[in-house]
């Protein structure tokens, strides 16, 4: 499991030292970025292998990262579970249909989205 | 002599020859050609003028008083002189405003005063009946003169009179003649084309029976004039054989130039029924010599009569008669029968249109019982109306020929009536030219003078033929000497008629002015006083308006008056004609304002039409009464649409009101639901953190203490920040749904700001921040909720404190006092807020967010809250810029005193 990045983006702090934690405790390396603008920089530095990405974010919202990753090839492989306090259907559709690999609402189950984060880079081996 | 069967064969002949001719003339009308657009048969027309008076009476008159007939012909030859101007003016106005008799012309000017309108045609009602009894006498004495007592005796076996005959004669012929159309604004072509034709036989007759008595019993004038000498009456020929003097001759000059304005004749043929404003140019001098060639042979044939020993009103048929020339003499009847018919049928024909329009119908249609108002065919009862007057004013006119004008001679008959009509002359003078002329004026005015001809020439008249006591002449009524009719207030020495027309006439004129400027006018009346005195202008401006109003505001305008379907219509018609489209923002140029006011005009008529018009592209030329009054005026037809029109307006407003609170609540609906999701993502957020650390502590009990002891913080910490939302939220929601409890005392607004500086106390040593103060004033009485200040004042000083710059951070807090109000300012040195957000951050969930600072912790609801205490108690909130470089959050609240001023009530409740 050793070597798999995660990337944690989101703005509140409190939600970010908790999926630091769970993701470091589940083995992975951890990089944190405080908005979208930030996220980008660390793609662009070094691809992780999953984003742990907020929605609901100033300036640039987890829906235009999305959006930009799946436009650059190179970042294809990068997993992305997009994270909501917003829980309507409609916009998990969105998150779904610009290429987001899940869409967890919150508040989760933190047992739950660790194996679902395990899930997908383990499938990936 | 001729014989009966044939006179009157041929007098039945020559009325169905006329009635053939007008037949023909309507016909070729109907047909779209004008028989009658000629000035020569507009001169004609006007020469109605000319009656049975004229061609019996001025004989007659002239055997006794020589010149003294002229007057009657010098009044209307003036007013022809002046035609340009006067008659110009008044078709001008009866054109622009629709107008369909003189009482129509009258009431409309005063404000479309039905109470005039009915006056007048009371008035001229009453007044033409001795005209009327004129031309009945006439016809049935020249009848009498022309037969013989034979006739009288033939007809003494079927019961009636000859008046009585000639009087039923010409009631069905006027009816016939009269009442074969309705519409009143249409031109009677036939019969004004009758009536030149009767004019050219009447002077034709005139002047062959002149001529043959002149050339053809004497030697031409010259002969008469010797033969005058010879028997020494030539005082005929001079001022002062005539016996009057010269206010007399004044007084009957002006009568008669009024009269010539104001019979309902004719103004019935000088303006109804004018096609061609340019044939009153040929009139102005053709009427003029029209009145001096008929009036050539008066002298001529009174001196034969004289010479002859033929006298009175029928000399005309007598001498031929006398001299073995019976079919002269039935030339001169035939002459007197058609200037006699021709009066009477323009006489009813307008006086009838009045009765009906004016008088009969606007009672009758008051009359809710009938429900006239909702039968949609009124003509036969307007025909019915119609005819029934034509026949009551001829009777009317046969019973005064029986009860009082037998006596009289045609002339003084004649007289009479003029006078009455004289009346009108002031009231349509001033309409022309005198802005301030009022509708009380009028009606005070027209009622005095009528007044007074009824004392001072009925009376009289009725005295002399003994139906009252002819000792009121004498001594006045119950002997007051100064009552006495022909000499009123001790008015002595003058002519009966000058008597009359001086009084009537002065106290018409004093009372009208007087009553004018006394009163007030209503908006109608100085409306409808500016279209008749500026109608110049008012024709002009239409020119004006261009440029002024968009092609929307026209639009709506005709659709309320002609409907949806017929504007678009028009409106497509136009565009494709011009080759462009006419968008709703286009300004209207002229020629779409003056296409508007066309279609308007046809369907209220022109006169609305232009002012409808004009108050849109004008702004409001006249308040919405006057307009809706406008619109009231004619027919019910109008009305009924109008109420349709009311109803679907009504209805078309009710509809988008029902549109505007469906979008409301829809709009309502939508904030509804972004308000709530806003709040539920508010509060997932401290949820996904609480759950998180609470399930990260139940799977990791071995967790370092020190760990275990920070998780257990943010769960707390975020426990609080949940609970604060919440409480905020629940706040804005009482206040905003008005469920709110304020505990509103009179309390200082110093105090409060220390108190909750005092509270922050903890707050900004923790943050290192620096607190300045500084109070204006020393106390600051305000009446409102302290909790809820303090609550503001917390809310503003713990954004500040969230936003100034760790260990550097400065606050500044102000107090002063604006007079009415208490300012309360908070600055702190913090990054501010740009421009474009002052106003947003004052909206629920709206927190300043940038790159360069963190999220600010706070349900993003505190300021909204501010906002809403500030302003429940009349106070201002705004955010500026602040002199330590951050923001600065200001608000205002209304001190004590001004709040007891400004709404005592509120507090009580």
């Amino acid at each position: 499991m050793s070597g798999k990045r995660v990337l944690i983006v989101d703005d509140e702090p409190n939600i970010v030292l908790s999926l630091e934690f769970l993701m470091k405790k589940a083995g992975f390396e951890v990089e944190v970025a405080r908005n979208g603008r930030e996220a980008l920089a660390a793609l662009d530095r070094d691809p992780p292998d999953l984003l742990l990405l907020d929605v609901m974010m100033p300036e640039i919202d987890g829906f235009e990262v999305c959006e930009r990753i799946r436009a650059r090839p190179e970042w294809r492989r990068t997993r992305i579970v997009m994270l909501t306090a917003r829980g309507r259907e409609s916009e998990r559709e969105r998150g779904l249909a610009l290429g987001a690999d899940a869409y967890v609402t919150k508040p989760f189950s933190t047992r739950e989205l660790v194996d679902k984060v395990r899930g997908m880079l383990e499938g990936e081996g | 002599m001729i014989a009966v069967s044939v006179g009157v064969a041929t007098a039945i002949l020559y009325l169905a020859l006329l009635f053939a001719l007008a037949s023909w003339g309507d016909r070729q009308a109907d047909r779209g050609q004008s028989v009658i657009d000629h000035p020569l048969i507009y001169t004609l027309s006007l020469a109605v003028y000319f009656t049975a008076w004229t061609f019996f009476g001025s004989v007659g008159l002239a055997q006794g008083a020589g010149i003294a007939f002229l007057p009657i012909y010098l009044g209307p030859t003036i007013v022809a002189l002046l035609f340009p101007v006067l008659l110009a003016r008044m078709l001008r106005i009866a054109r622009a405003y629709g107008i369909t008799s003189i009482a129509d012309f009258i009431a409309a000017r005063y404000g479309k005063s039905s109470l005039l309108g009915g006056l007048v045609t009371s008035v001229a009602m009453i007044g033409i009946v001795p005209y009327v009894s004129l031309q009945l006498k006439a016809v049935a004495s020249s009848v009498d003169a022309l037969f013989g007592p034979s006739v009288s005796h033939t007809l003494a076996g079927w019961g009636p009179d000859t008046a009585l005959l000639v009087t039923l004669l010409l009631a069905l012929f006027s009816i016939l003649f009269g009442t074969r159309h309705i519409d009143a604004t249409e031109h009677h072509q036939g019969m004004v084309l009758a009536i030149a034709f009767e004019s050219v036989v009447k002077l034709a007759t005139f002047l062959a029976v002149g001529a043959f008595v002149t050339w053809g019993l004497y030697d031409g004038i010259g002969d008469l004039v010797v033969r005058l000498e010879a028997i020494g009456r030539t005082e005929l020929l001079t001022f002062a054989g005539t016996g009057m003097t010269y206010l007399d001759w004044f007084a009957h000059t002006l009568l008669a130039a009024l009269a010539f304005v104001a019979l309902p004749r004719q103004f019935q043929v000088a303006v109804i029924e004018n096609v061609d404003p340019d044939h009153v140019r040929t009139a102005s001098w053709l009427f003029p010599l029209y009145t001096l060639v008929i009036n050539v042979f008066v002298l001529p044939v009174a001196i034969a009569g004289v010479l002859s020993g033929v006298s009175g009103d029928m000399t005309m048929v007598r001498l031929p008669l006398a001299e073995g020339f019976p079919l002269i003499a039935f030339l001169a009847f035939v002459g007197g029968l058609s200037a006699a018919t021709a009066m009477v049928i323009v006489e009813t024909i307008a006086i009838s249109t009045m009765i009906s329009n004016d008088l009969v119908m606007p009672v009758l249609l008051r009359i809710e019982r009938l429900r006239l108002a909702r039968r949609p065919d009124l003509t036969g009862l307007v025909l019915a109306i119609r005819r029934l007057s034509i026949f009551g004013i001829l009777l009317a006119g046969y019973a005064f020929f029986h009860l009082v004008a037998e006596q009289f001679q045609l002339v003084s008959i004649g007289l009479i009536s003029f006078a009455a009509v004289a009346q009108f002359a002031p009231l349509i003078l001033f309409a022309l030219y005198w802005r301030e002329a009022s509708r009380a004026g009028a009606v005070a005015g027209l009622l005095a003078g009528f007044a007074i001809w009824l004392y001072t020439l009925v009376v009289p008249a009725f005295a002399l033929a003994g139906w009252l006591d002819p000792q009121i002449l004498e001594a006045g009524p119950f002997d007051i000497a100064l009552l006495r009719p022909q000499a009123l207030f001790g008015l002595e020495g003058l002519a009966p008629v000058t008597h009359a027309v001086l009084w009537s006439l002065g106290t018409n004129l004093v009372v009208f002015v007087t009553v004018s400027l006394l009163s007030r006018r209503s908006d109608l009346e100085r409306l409808q006083g500016m279209l008749y005195v500026d109608v110049d202008q008012a024709e002009r401006s239409t020119r004006l308006w261009r440029g002024e109003t968009r092609v929307a505001a026209l639009k709506e305008l005709l659709v309320r008056f002609l409907g949806q379907e017929a504007t678009a219509a028009l409106f497509a018609r136009e565009e494709r004609r011009r080759g462009h489209r006419l968008e709703a923002g286009d300004r209207a140029d002229a020629e779409l304002v003056q296409l508007a006011e066309r279609q308007l005009a046809r369907a209220i008529g022109a006169a609305s039409a232009r002012i409808v018009v004009g108050s849109v592209v004008r702004g409001e030329v006249i308040g919405p009464d006057a307009l809706l009054e406008i619109l009231d005026e004619t027919s019910q037809a109008i009305e009924a649409s109008q109420r349709l029109e009311q109803k679907s307006r009504e209805l078309e407003r009710l509809a988008a009101e029902l549109r505007e609170a469906n979008e409301r609540l829809r709009q309502l609906d939508q904030l509804k639901d972004d308000f709530i999701a806003t709040v539920s993502h508010e509060l997932r957020t401290p949820l996904t953190a609480i759950r998180s650390f609470s399930e990260i502590l139940l799977d990791n009990p071995d967790l370092p203490q020190e760990e275990r002891q920070r998780f257990v913080e943010i769960i707390v910490h975020e426990t609080e920040r949940l609970t604060r939302l919440i409480d905020d939220v629940l706040d804005l929601s009482r206040i905003e749904s008005g469920r709110m409890e304020w505990q509103v005392t009179e309390c200082d607004l110093r105090a409060i700001v220390e108190d909750a500086i005092r509270r922050c106390e903890g707050l900004f040593r923790e943050h290192g921040i620096e607190v300045t103060a500084d109070f204006g004033v020393s106390r600051a009485p305000v009446r409102c909720d302290r909790d809820r200040i303090v609550q503001v004042l917390l809310n503003l000083f713990s954004n500040a404190a969230k936003f100034v710059p760790a260990g550097q951070g400065r606050i500044h807090i102000e107090l002063r006092n604006l007079g009415t109000d208490y300012l309360v300012r908070v600055e702190d040195n913090g990054p501010g807020v740009p421009k474009e957000m002052r106003e947003a951050i004052f909206e629920k969930f709206r927190q300043v967010t940038s790159a360069l600072t963190d999220k600010p912790r706070g349900s993003g609801l505190g300021l909204a809250i501010c906002r809403e205490i500030v302003q429940h108690f009349r106070g201002r909130i705004w955010c500026e810029e602040s002199r330590l470089g951050g923001a600065a959050i200001c608000f205002t609240l209304l001190q004590a005193a001004a709040a007891a001023e400004a709404e005592p009530r509120r507090r009580v409740a």
